[in-house]
């Protein structure tokens, strides 16, 4: 390889790490600094996506094909096919992850009436531990306690 | 393909940003969406065909439109507020 192409390597793969490291910083700090649980739910997309392009770009080699074999020639030098796979299976799991977890959330905003996590904590703090089964267990300061024991019964 | 790609994750990571810093959640939402789109057009210059369009169709595509139903169900629409920092 020449040492032009050697450098235009360096700088991608500078550029293809540092953008999905970035990707999983600006993530985590949605999920950890933000208290809004929507804000939560799009930081793990945006940690997702993160890792999908770190899984790519770790298989991928400067003038290689694509990992398609075009007329029984296979010869050709072809990026790694193995990671790319893997991050096609992980695209589909991950929009499962993120149905189950709006469910979650569309039934935390109807039990508790708000996506605050700290509001969410009071809540939680101000019920006894014990009490999920046992329905009509009044607890001041929560207003859809209906909801919570409909859910819990059905 | 360098400057392409560098191109690519810079509209990658500024969309990030909005995501995280924007005020209304369905443009947030929005930016996801924009994300997964920047990325779907790196995966295509990384040689990866299926990766992209799978990235473009479900990623982008049928999460963007699951997270946007989440915003309505949860009636973040209208609050451009938002509980977020503070």
């Amino acid at each position: 390889m020449s040492p032009d192409a050697l450098l235009v390597a360096e700088y991608l793969g500078r550029a293809l790490y540092g953008g999905a490291i970035l990707l999983i910083a600006i993530g985590i700090y949605a999920m950890v600094a933000r208290y809004n649980l929507m804000r939560v739910l799009l930081g793990l997309a945006l940690v997702e996506s993160g890792v999908n392009l770190f899984l790519v770009a770790i298989g991928f080699r400067p003038e290689a094909a694509a990992p398609i074999i075009v007329g029984g020639v296979t010869d050709v030098p072809m990026v790694d096919p193995l990671p790319q796979a893997l991050v096609l299976t992980a695209i589909v799991i991950g929009v499962g992850v993120l149905a189950l977890a709006a469910a979650l959330l569309i039934r935390v905003k109807e039990t508790y009436g708000t996506l605050d996590t700290r509001e969410v904590a009071k809540f939680l703090a101000a019920e006894p531990a014990d009490a999920a089964p046992a329905a009509g267990t009044a607890v001041a300061g929560t207003p859809a306690r209906e909801t919570v024991n409909a859910g819990s019964a059905s | 393909m360098l400057w392409l790609v560098i191109l690519a994750v810079v509209v990658m990571i500024a969309a990030a940003l909005l995501t995280v810093f924007l005020r209304s959640y369905l443009a947030a939402v929005a930016a996801v969406s924009v994300v997964s789109l920047a990325l779907a057009v790196i995966f295509a210059l990384l040689r990866a065909p299926d990766v992209a369009l799978a990235e473009a169709a479900v990623a982008a595509g049928l999460s963007g439109v699951l997270l946007a139903l989440t915003v309505r169900r949860t009636g973040l629409w209208r609050s451009d507020a938002g509980d977020g920092k503070k």
